[in-house]
Protein backbone atom coordinates (compact mmCIF):
# COMPACT_ATOMS: atom_id res chain seq x y z
CA UNK A 1 0.00 0.00 0.00
CA UNK A 2 1.26 3.47 -1.06
CA UNK A 3 1.46 5.79 2.15
CA UNK A 4 -1.56 7.83 3.02
CA UNK A 5 -1.26 12.07 3.40
CA UNK A 6 -2.78 13.43 6.16
CA UNK A 7 -6.40 14.89 5.43
CA UNK A 8 -5.23 17.93 7.59
CA UNK A 9 -2.38 18.99 7.06
CA UNK A 10 -2.38 17.63 3.32
CA UNK A 11 1.77 17.26 3.90
CA UNK A 12 3.13 14.59 6.42
CA UNK A 13 2.13 10.60 6.23
CA UNK A 14 -0.61 9.32 7.72
CA UNK A 15 -0.48 6.85 10.92
CA UNK A 16 -3.52 7.36 12.58
CA UNK A 17 -7.32 6.46 11.35
CA UNK A 18 -9.35 7.67 13.89
CA UNK A 19 -12.40 5.38 15.01
CA UNK A 20 -14.71 8.31 15.24
CA UNK A 21 -14.42 9.22 11.81
CA UNK A 22 -12.39 7.45 9.57
CA UNK A 23 -9.89 10.53 9.35
CA UNK A 24 -6.25 9.35 8.28
CA UNK A 25 -3.76 11.73 10.19
CA UNK A 26 -0.47 12.26 10.94
CA UNK A 27 0.88 11.93 14.26
CA UNK A 28 0.95 16.11 14.77
CA UNK A 29 -2.26 16.43 13.61
CA UNK A 30 -3.67 13.38 15.45
CA UNK A 31 -2.42 14.83 18.75
CA UNK A 32 -3.71 18.66 18.13
CA UNK A 33 -6.67 16.79 17.72
CA UNK A 34 -6.94 14.89 20.90
CA UNK A 35 -6.00 17.77 22.70
CA UNK A 36 -8.44 19.80 21.29
CA UNK A 37 -11.31 17.53 21.67
CA UNK A 38 -10.65 17.15 25.12
CA UNK A 39 -10.49 21.16 25.42
CA UNK A 40 -13.98 21.07 23.76
CA UNK A 41 -15.33 18.65 26.30
CA UNK A 42 -14.25 20.64 29.77
CA UNK A 43 -15.39 23.93 27.96
CA UNK A 44 -18.80 22.75 26.57
CA UNK A 45 -19.57 20.62 30.22
CA UNK A 46 -17.82 23.96 31.99
CA UNK A 47 -16.04 21.22 33.92
CA UNK A 48 -13.70 23.28 36.16
CA UNK A 49 -13.83 26.35 37.41
CA UNK A 50 -10.41 29.34 37.59
CA UNK A 51 -8.41 28.34 40.86
CA UNK A 52 -10.03 24.90 41.40
CA UNK A 53 -7.63 22.26 43.03
CA UNK A 54 -8.13 19.10 41.28
CA UNK A 55 -6.69 16.09 42.21
CA UNK A 56 -6.05 13.97 39.45
CA UNK A 57 -6.64 9.85 40.15
CA UNK A 58 -3.28 8.02 39.07
CA UNK A 59 -2.65 5.02 38.72
CA UNK A 60 0.42 4.88 36.15
CA UNK A 61 -1.53 3.38 33.82
CA UNK A 62 -2.12 4.49 30.33
CA UNK A 63 -5.98 6.49 30.46
CA UNK A 64 -4.52 8.06 33.80
CA UNK A 65 -1.00 9.35 32.66
CA UNK A 66 -2.64 10.61 29.47
CA UNK A 67 -5.20 12.72 31.28
CA UNK A 68 -2.53 14.14 33.68
CA UNK A 69 -0.20 14.86 31.01
CA UNK A 70 -3.24 16.19 28.43
CA UNK A 71 -4.45 18.34 31.50
CA UNK A 72 -1.35 20.01 32.14
CA UNK A 73 -0.93 21.20 28.28
CA UNK A 74 -4.06 22.31 28.39
CA UNK A 75 -3.83 23.92 31.68
CA UNK A 76 -0.82 26.35 29.91
CA UNK A 77 -2.35 26.52 26.58
CA UNK A 78 -5.56 27.89 27.43
CA UNK A 79 -4.72 29.18 30.91
CA UNK A 80 -7.28 27.33 32.95
CA UNK A 81 -5.87 28.34 35.72
CA UNK A 82 -6.14 25.30 37.60
CA UNK A 83 -3.85 23.32 40.68
CA UNK A 84 -3.54 19.84 39.19
CA UNK A 85 -2.00 17.25 41.78
CA UNK A 86 -1.70 13.51 41.41
CA UNK A 87 -3.20 11.62 43.78
CA UNK A 88 -2.58 7.33 43.96
CA UNK A 89 -3.65 4.78 46.08
CA UNK A 90 -2.07 1.87 47.76
CA UNK A 91 -3.40 -1.05 48.13
CA UNK A 92 -1.06 -2.28 50.64
CA UNK A 93 -0.06 -5.53 48.80
CA UNK A 94 3.50 -6.14 49.61
CA UNK A 95 4.86 -5.77 45.94
CA UNK A 96 2.09 -4.85 43.88
CA UNK A 97 1.80 -1.67 43.43
CA UNK A 98 5.67 -1.03 43.19
CA UNK A 99 6.28 -0.53 39.58
CA UNK A 100 3.22 1.37 39.11
CA UNK A 101 3.89 3.66 42.24
CA UNK A 102 7.20 4.19 40.70
CA UNK A 103 5.65 5.32 37.44
CA UNK A 104 3.62 7.80 38.51
CA UNK A 105 6.35 9.12 41.31
CA UNK A 106 8.25 9.67 37.75
CA UNK A 107 5.23 11.44 36.56
CA UNK A 108 5.47 13.60 39.00
CA UNK A 109 8.45 15.33 38.16
CA UNK A 110 7.97 15.10 34.48
CA UNK A 111 5.05 17.37 34.82
CA UNK A 112 5.86 18.90 37.82
CA UNK A 113 3.09 17.95 39.77
CA UNK A 114 2.92 17.05 43.59
CA UNK A 115 1.58 13.50 44.13
CA UNK A 116 0.07 11.88 47.31
CA UNK A 117 -0.30 8.80 47.63
CA UNK A 118 -2.59 7.60 50.09
CA UNK A 119 -2.83 3.91 51.29
CA UNK A 120 -5.67 2.04 52.38
CA UNK A 121 -4.51 1.48 56.10
CA UNK A 122 -4.76 5.34 56.56
CA UNK A 123 -8.18 5.19 54.38
CA UNK A 124 -9.56 2.20 55.97
CA UNK A 125 -7.28 1.13 59.03
CA UNK A 126 -6.98 -2.26 56.90
CA UNK A 127 -3.83 -3.13 54.10
CA UNK A 128 -5.02 -5.40 51.84
CA UNK A 129 -2.45 -7.86 52.78
CA UNK A 130 -4.01 -7.93 56.18
CA UNK A 131 -7.34 -7.91 54.67
CA UNK A 132 -6.05 -11.44 52.93
CA UNK A 133 -4.48 -12.87 56.19
CA UNK A 134 -8.16 -12.41 58.13
CA UNK A 135 -10.48 -13.46 55.16
CA UNK A 136 -8.09 -15.59 53.25
CA UNK A 137 -7.08 -15.50 49.16
CA UNK A 138 -10.46 -16.03 48.48
CA UNK A 139 -12.56 -13.12 49.00
CA UNK A 140 -9.66 -10.42 48.62
CA UNK A 141 -11.26 -9.23 45.08
CA UNK A 142 -14.21 -8.23 46.50
CA UNK A 143 -12.53 -6.24 49.14
CA UNK A 144 -10.27 -4.47 47.16
CA UNK A 145 -12.84 -3.90 44.76
CA UNK A 146 -15.62 -2.31 46.94
CA UNK A 147 -12.47 -0.27 48.76
CA UNK A 148 -11.18 0.88 45.28
CA UNK A 149 -14.60 2.70 44.59
CA UNK A 150 -13.97 4.74 47.05
CA UNK A 151 -10.58 5.60 47.74
CA UNK A 152 -9.76 8.63 45.55
CA UNK A 153 -12.82 9.92 47.58
CA UNK A 154 -11.63 9.32 50.29
CA UNK A 155 -8.18 10.10 49.80
CA UNK A 156 -9.18 13.89 48.10
CA UNK A 157 -11.51 14.49 51.23
CA UNK A 158 -8.39 14.11 53.22
CA UNK A 159 -6.23 15.99 51.50
CA UNK A 160 -9.21 18.67 51.46
CA UNK A 161 -9.80 18.56 47.57
CA UNK A 162 -13.00 18.58 46.37
CA UNK A 163 -12.51 17.50 42.87
CA UNK A 164 -11.19 14.26 41.19
CA UNK A 165 -10.78 13.87 37.62
CA UNK A 166 -10.55 10.32 36.33
CA UNK A 167 -9.35 8.63 33.10
CA UNK A 168 -12.84 6.67 32.35
CA UNK A 169 -12.73 6.05 28.82
CA UNK A 170 -15.41 6.32 25.86
CA UNK A 171 -14.82 2.65 25.93
CA UNK A 172 -15.42 2.31 29.95
CA UNK A 173 -18.25 4.71 29.75
CA UNK A 174 -19.94 2.26 26.99
CA UNK A 175 -18.97 -1.08 28.54
CA UNK A 176 -20.96 0.55 31.77
CA UNK A 177 -24.12 1.22 29.65
CA UNK A 178 -23.81 -2.24 28.46
CA UNK A 179 -23.67 -3.59 31.32
CA UNK A 180 -26.45 -1.69 33.09
CA UNK A 181 -28.78 -2.15 30.11
CA UNK A 182 -28.42 -5.74 30.23
CA UNK A 183 -29.12 -5.92 33.83
CA UNK A 184 -31.92 -3.74 33.15
CA UNK A 185 -30.78 -0.86 35.62
CA UNK A 186 -31.54 2.77 34.02
CA UNK A 187 -31.03 4.75 36.91
CA UNK A 188 -27.37 3.72 37.44
CA UNK A 189 -26.98 3.87 33.46
CA UNK A 190 -27.90 7.20 33.89
CA UNK A 191 -25.59 8.14 36.35
CA UNK A 192 -22.79 6.53 34.63
CA UNK A 193 -23.06 8.18 31.25
CA UNK A 194 -22.95 11.93 33.21
CA UNK A 195 -19.56 13.82 32.81
CA UNK A 196 -19.80 14.78 36.74
CA UNK A 197 -20.79 12.73 39.49
CA UNK A 198 -21.05 13.33 42.92
CA UNK A 199 -24.10 13.99 45.41
CA UNK A 200 -24.62 17.73 46.20
CA UNK A 201 -24.03 17.16 49.88
CA UNK A 202 -21.43 14.64 48.85
CA UNK A 203 -18.00 16.75 49.12
CA UNK A 204 -16.13 15.27 46.78
CA UNK A 205 -17.12 15.88 42.62
CA UNK A 206 -15.98 13.39 40.34
CA UNK A 207 -15.33 13.88 36.38
CA UNK A 208 -14.19 12.55 33.54
CA UNK A 209 -12.69 14.74 31.08
CA UNK A 210 -11.64 11.64 28.33
CA UNK A 211 -15.50 10.39 28.57
CA UNK A 212 -15.61 10.94 24.90
CA UNK A 213 -11.82 9.70 24.18
CA UNK A 214 -11.28 6.48 22.24
CA UNK A 215 -9.27 3.93 24.34
CA UNK A 216 -7.40 3.16 20.99
CA UNK A 217 -6.64 6.75 20.84
CA UNK A 218 -5.72 7.00 24.00
CA UNK A 219 -3.28 3.77 23.84
CA UNK A 220 -1.92 5.77 20.50
CA UNK A 221 -1.76 8.87 22.44
CA UNK A 222 0.77 8.04 24.76
CA UNK A 223 2.56 5.92 21.93
CA UNK A 224 2.96 9.00 19.63
CA UNK A 225 3.91 11.11 22.75
CA UNK A 226 5.95 9.19 23.75
CA UNK A 227 4.46 9.10 27.12
CA UNK A 228 5.87 6.96 30.60
CA UNK A 229 3.19 4.79 31.70
CA UNK A 230 2.93 1.34 33.39
CA UNK A 231 1.74 -0.80 30.87
CA UNK A 232 2.63 -4.13 32.26
CA UNK A 233 -0.85 -4.60 34.17
CA UNK A 234 -2.97 -7.76 34.75
CA UNK A 235 -4.84 -8.60 31.52
CA UNK A 236 -7.55 -11.16 32.97
CA UNK A 237 -10.62 -9.83 32.93
CA UNK A 238 -11.75 -8.24 36.22
CA UNK A 239 -15.23 -9.87 36.57
CA UNK A 240 -16.92 -12.23 34.29
CA UNK A 241 -19.11 -9.86 33.12
CA UNK A 242 -17.93 -6.98 32.68
CA UNK A 243 -14.93 -8.73 30.77
CA UNK A 244 -17.87 -10.10 28.14
CA UNK A 245 -18.85 -6.33 27.92
CA UNK A 246 -15.48 -5.33 27.05
CA UNK A 247 -15.02 -8.12 24.40
CA UNK A 248 -18.16 -7.10 23.22
CA UNK A 249 -17.76 -3.41 22.45
CA UNK A 250 -14.17 -4.45 21.05
CA UNK A 251 -15.80 -6.47 18.67
CA UNK A 252 -18.44 -4.00 17.75
CA UNK A 253 -15.65 -1.06 17.63
CA UNK A 254 -13.94 -3.76 14.76
CA UNK A 255 -17.14 -3.82 12.50
CA UNK A 256 -17.96 -0.51 13.18
CA UNK A 257 -15.68 1.89 15.04
CA UNK A 258 -18.47 4.70 15.88
CA UNK A 259 -20.40 2.14 18.05
CA UNK A 260 -18.76 2.85 20.93
CA UNK A 261 -19.47 7.10 20.82
CA UNK A 262 -22.94 5.85 19.84
CA UNK A 263 -23.45 4.01 22.93
CA UNK A 264 -22.33 6.44 24.71
CA UNK A 265 -24.60 8.54 23.49
CA UNK A 266 -27.66 6.63 23.59
CA UNK A 267 -26.53 6.31 26.99
CA UNK A 268 -27.06 10.13 27.56
CA UNK A 269 -30.22 10.08 26.01
CA UNK A 270 -31.32 7.28 27.36
CA UNK A 271 -30.46 9.07 31.25
CA UNK A 272 -32.85 11.95 29.84
CA UNK A 273 -36.01 9.65 30.17
CA UNK A 274 -34.68 8.66 33.70
CA UNK A 275 -36.32 11.23 36.14
CA UNK A 276 -34.19 10.63 38.70
CA UNK A 277 -30.97 10.98 37.38
CA UNK A 278 -29.99 13.88 39.81
CA UNK A 279 -30.89 12.05 42.75
CA UNK A 280 -28.17 10.34 44.09
CA UNK A 281 -25.17 9.91 41.92
CA UNK A 282 -23.40 6.91 42.83
CA UNK A 283 -21.22 5.55 40.21
CA UNK A 284 -20.43 2.43 41.25
CA UNK A 285 -19.35 0.12 39.02
CA UNK A 286 -16.82 2.56 37.00
CA UNK A 287 -14.13 3.00 39.68
CA UNK A 288 -13.65 -1.01 38.96
CA UNK A 289 -11.39 -0.26 35.62
CA UNK A 290 -9.01 1.45 37.22
CA UNK A 291 -6.20 -0.75 37.63
CA UNK A 292 -7.94 -3.53 37.56
CA UNK A 293 -8.13 -6.83 39.98
CA UNK A 294 -5.13 -5.91 42.69
CA UNK A 295 -5.22 -8.61 44.07
CA UNK A 296 -2.12 -10.74 44.22
CA UNK A 297 -4.41 -13.57 43.69
CA UNK A 298 -5.34 -12.09 40.42
CA UNK A 299 -5.14 -15.37 38.63
CA UNK A 300 -8.50 -16.36 40.53
CA UNK A 301 -10.90 -17.60 38.12
CA UNK A 302 -13.79 -15.42 36.83
CA UNK A 303 -16.60 -17.55 38.64
CA UNK A 304 -14.78 -17.33 41.21
CA UNK A 305 -15.35 -13.21 41.26
CA UNK A 306 -18.67 -13.86 40.03
CA UNK A 307 -20.07 -16.18 42.88
CA UNK A 308 -18.24 -12.92 45.12
CA UNK A 309 -20.40 -10.49 43.62
CA UNK A 310 -23.23 -12.10 43.84
CA UNK A 311 -22.94 -13.08 47.84
CA UNK A 312 -21.59 -9.38 48.18
CA UNK A 313 -24.98 -8.41 46.06
CA UNK A 314 -27.30 -10.82 48.64
CA UNK A 315 -25.61 -9.50 51.39
CA UNK A 316 -26.53 -5.49 50.37
CA UNK A 317 -29.76 -6.62 49.51
CA UNK A 318 -29.66 -5.83 45.68
CA UNK A 319 -30.30 -9.59 45.12
CA UNK A 320 -33.92 -8.67 46.23
CA UNK A 321 -34.27 -6.08 44.52
CA UNK A 322 -33.66 -7.73 41.21
CA UNK A 323 -35.98 -10.67 42.23
CA UNK A 324 -38.45 -7.88 43.45
CA UNK A 325 -38.20 -6.37 39.52
CA UNK A 326 -38.25 -9.74 37.84
CA UNK A 327 -41.26 -10.38 39.63
CA UNK A 328 -43.33 -7.74 39.51
CA UNK A 329 -42.15 -6.12 36.32
CA UNK A 330 -45.06 -8.18 34.41
CA UNK A 331 -47.91 -7.05 36.67
CA UNK A 332 -47.85 -3.26 36.06
CA UNK A 333 -47.01 -2.58 32.47
CA UNK A 334 -45.42 0.64 32.36
CA UNK A 335 -46.16 3.13 30.00
CA UNK A 336 -43.00 4.64 27.74
CA UNK A 337 -41.83 7.23 30.44
CA UNK A 338 -42.62 5.59 33.83
CA UNK A 339 -39.87 2.88 34.61
CA UNK A 340 -40.46 -0.14 36.26
CA UNK A 341 -37.21 -0.05 38.49
CA UNK A 342 -38.49 3.68 39.58
CA UNK A 343 -41.69 2.78 40.68
CA UNK A 344 -40.41 -0.20 43.04
CA UNK A 345 -37.49 2.18 44.63
CA UNK A 346 -40.38 4.44 45.32
CA UNK A 347 -42.25 1.84 47.02
CA UNK A 348 -39.75 0.47 49.28
CA UNK A 349 -37.31 -2.72 49.22
CA UNK A 350 -37.10 -3.53 53.27
CA UNK A 351 -34.26 -1.57 53.11
CA UNK A 352 -34.20 1.23 54.77
CA UNK A 353 -33.17 3.59 51.71
CA UNK A 354 -31.56 6.71 52.84
CA UNK A 355 -33.24 9.20 50.76
CA UNK A 356 -30.14 11.59 50.38
CA UNK A 357 -28.24 8.28 49.24
CA UNK A 358 -25.43 8.98 51.73
CA UNK A 359 -24.50 6.52 54.07
CA UNK A 360 -25.06 6.98 57.76
CA UNK A 361 -21.73 5.54 58.85
CA UNK A 362 -18.68 8.07 56.61
CA UNK A 363 -21.37 9.88 54.09
CA UNK A 364 -20.27 8.31 51.27
CA UNK A 365 -22.58 8.28 48.20
CA UNK A 366 -24.60 4.74 48.59
CA UNK A 367 -27.86 3.84 47.76
CA UNK A 368 -27.97 2.22 51.28
CA UNK A 369 -27.84 3.26 54.52
CA UNK A 370 -24.70 2.06 54.83
CA UNK A 371 -22.11 1.92 52.38
CA UNK A 372 -20.56 -1.50 51.37
CA UNK A 373 -17.02 -0.73 52.34
CA UNK A 374 -18.45 0.23 55.66
CA UNK A 375 -20.33 -3.12 55.97
CA UNK A 376 -16.97 -5.03 54.70
CA UNK A 377 -14.97 -3.02 57.45
CA UNK A 378 -17.67 -3.70 59.91
CA UNK A 379 -17.49 -7.11 59.23
CA UNK A 380 -13.83 -7.53 59.63
CA UNK A 381 -13.08 -5.37 62.32
CA UNK A 382 -16.31 -7.25 64.28
CA UNK A 383 -14.83 -10.60 63.50
CA UNK A 384 -11.22 -10.51 62.44
CA UNK A 385 -10.87 -14.39 62.34
CA UNK A 386 -13.89 -15.59 60.17
CA UNK A 387 -16.03 -13.42 58.28
CA UNK A 388 -19.10 -15.50 56.40
CA UNK A 389 -19.17 -14.35 53.15
CA UNK B 1 9.15 -7.78 -3.04
CA UNK B 2 11.57 -10.67 -2.59
CA UNK B 3 12.02 -13.29 -5.14
CA UNK B 4 10.28 -16.76 -4.62
CA UNK B 5 13.02 -18.46 -2.70
CA UNK B 6 11.09 -20.59 -0.58
CA UNK B 7 13.95 -21.40 2.56
CA UNK B 8 14.11 -16.71 2.57
CA UNK B 9 13.64 -15.50 6.07
CA UNK B 10 12.29 -11.85 6.83
CA UNK B 11 13.91 -10.44 9.76
CA UNK B 12 11.54 -8.34 11.84
CA UNK B 13 11.31 -6.50 14.84
CA UNK B 14 8.08 -7.86 17.17
CA UNK B 15 7.47 -5.38 20.43
CA UNK B 16 4.34 -6.20 22.76
CA UNK B 17 2.97 -3.48 24.91
CA UNK B 18 -0.66 -3.02 27.26
CA UNK B 19 0.27 -6.62 28.89
CA UNK B 20 0.63 -8.59 26.04
CA UNK B 21 4.27 -9.62 26.76
CA UNK B 22 2.89 -11.42 29.93
CA UNK B 23 2.05 -13.89 26.92
CA UNK B 24 5.37 -14.23 25.78
CA UNK B 25 7.24 -14.83 28.93
CA UNK B 26 7.46 -11.19 29.88
CA UNK B 27 9.73 -10.17 26.71
CA UNK B 28 9.08 -6.99 25.54
CA UNK B 29 10.50 -7.32 22.13
CA UNK B 30 11.73 -10.24 19.92
CA UNK B 31 14.18 -10.32 17.11
CA UNK B 32 13.01 -12.44 14.54
CA UNK B 33 13.30 -14.44 11.12
CA UNK B 34 10.11 -14.58 9.58
CA UNK B 35 9.73 -17.41 6.56
CA UNK B 36 9.77 -15.61 3.46
CA UNK B 37 5.98 -17.23 2.51
CA UNK B 38 3.31 -19.72 3.99
CA UNK B 39 2.84 -23.27 2.84
CA UNK B 40 1.16 -22.06 -0.03
CA UNK B 41 3.95 -20.51 -0.88
CA UNK B 42 2.39 -16.89 -0.35
CA UNK B 43 4.10 -13.95 1.06
CA UNK B 44 4.36 -13.32 4.68
CA UNK B 45 1.49 -11.34 6.13
CA UNK B 46 0.46 -10.11 9.59
CA UNK B 47 -2.03 -12.74 9.54
CA UNK B 48 0.82 -15.14 9.05
CA UNK B 49 3.17 -13.70 11.40
CA UNK B 50 0.55 -14.10 14.02
CA UNK B 51 0.17 -17.69 13.78
CA UNK B 52 3.76 -17.69 13.52
CA UNK B 53 3.37 -15.86 16.88
CA UNK B 54 1.49 -18.53 18.53
CA UNK B 55 3.34 -21.71 17.30
CA UNK B 56 6.93 -20.51 17.33
CA UNK B 57 6.79 -18.06 20.52
CA UNK B 58 3.94 -17.83 22.46
CA UNK B 59 4.97 -19.37 25.68
CA UNK B 60 1.48 -19.38 26.96
CA UNK B 61 -1.61 -21.60 27.35
CA UNK B 62 -3.72 -18.72 26.92
CA UNK B 63 -3.72 -18.37 22.56
CA UNK B 64 -7.47 -16.74 23.24
CA UNK B 65 -5.51 -13.91 24.83
CA UNK B 66 -4.57 -13.27 21.28
CA UNK B 67 -6.29 -14.32 18.68
CA UNK B 68 -10.13 -15.50 19.05
CA UNK B 69 -11.51 -17.04 16.26
CA UNK B 70 -8.59 -17.35 14.03
CA UNK B 71 -8.10 -13.45 13.45
CA UNK B 72 -5.96 -11.17 16.29
CA UNK B 73 -8.54 -10.45 19.21
CA UNK B 74 -10.21 -7.18 19.14
CA UNK B 75 -9.03 -4.76 21.29
CA UNK B 76 -5.39 -5.43 20.25
CA UNK B 77 -3.97 -2.50 18.49
CA UNK B 78 -1.24 -3.72 15.70
CA UNK B 79 1.01 -0.60 14.25
CA UNK B 80 3.57 -1.56 11.59
CA UNK B 81 6.39 1.10 11.77
CA UNK B 82 4.59 2.98 14.21
CA UNK B 83 1.59 3.27 11.67
CA UNK B 84 -1.98 2.54 12.46
CA UNK B 85 -2.41 -1.25 10.33
CA UNK B 86 -5.68 0.14 9.46
CA UNK B 87 -3.72 1.83 6.96
CA UNK B 88 -1.76 -1.04 6.04
CA UNK B 89 -3.95 -3.75 5.22
CA UNK B 90 -4.70 -5.38 8.17
CA UNK B 91 -3.99 -8.75 8.32
CA UNK B 92 -3.25 -8.96 4.74
CA UNK B 93 0.12 -6.88 5.16
CA UNK B 94 3.24 -8.09 3.34
CA UNK B 95 6.07 -8.03 5.74
CA UNK B 96 9.25 -6.38 4.69
CA UNK B 97 13.01 -6.80 5.67
CA UNK B 98 13.40 -4.37 8.89
CA UNK B 99 9.47 -3.58 9.58
CA UNK B 100 8.95 -2.82 13.21
CA UNK B 101 5.47 -4.34 14.60
CA UNK B 102 4.02 -3.54 17.69
CA UNK B 103 0.97 -5.62 19.46
CA UNK B 104 -0.78 -3.15 22.07
CA UNK B 105 -3.42 -4.78 23.98
CA UNK B 106 -6.19 -2.37 24.95
CA UNK B 107 -7.73 -4.77 27.16
CA UNK B 108 -7.25 -3.92 30.16
CA UNK B 109 -8.56 -0.46 31.95
CA UNK B 110 -5.46 2.05 33.50
ZN1 LIG C 1 -1.09 16.23 9.45
ZN1 LIG D 1 -19.82 4.12 54.47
Amino acid sequence: MPPTTCIRCQTNRAVVKRPKNHHKVCKECFLAAFEDEVHHTITSSKLFQRGERIAIGASGGKDSTVLASVLKTLNERHDYGLDLILLSVDEGIKGYRDDSLETVKRNASQYEMDLKIVGYDELYGWTMDQVVETVGKKGNCTYCGVFRRQALDRGAKMLKIKHVVTGHNADDIAETVLMNLLRGDLPRLSRSTSIVTGHAASEVKRSKPLKYAYEKEIVLYAHHKKLDYFSTECIYSPEAFRGTARSLIKTLEKVRPSAILDIVRSGEDMARLTPDKDQSSCACDEGESMGGCGSANGRSSGNELAEMEASLKKQSNHASLETDVSAKSNATVPDTVELPLRTHRKEGLGTPLQKLGQCTKCGYMSSQSICQACMLLDGLNKNRADIAI
Amino acid sequence: MGEAMTSAAIPVVVEFSGGLEMLFADKQRLTLNVPATDKDNKPATIAYLVDYLCEEEMGDARKDLFVLDGHLRPGILVLINDADWELEGEEAYELQSGDNVLFVSTLHGG
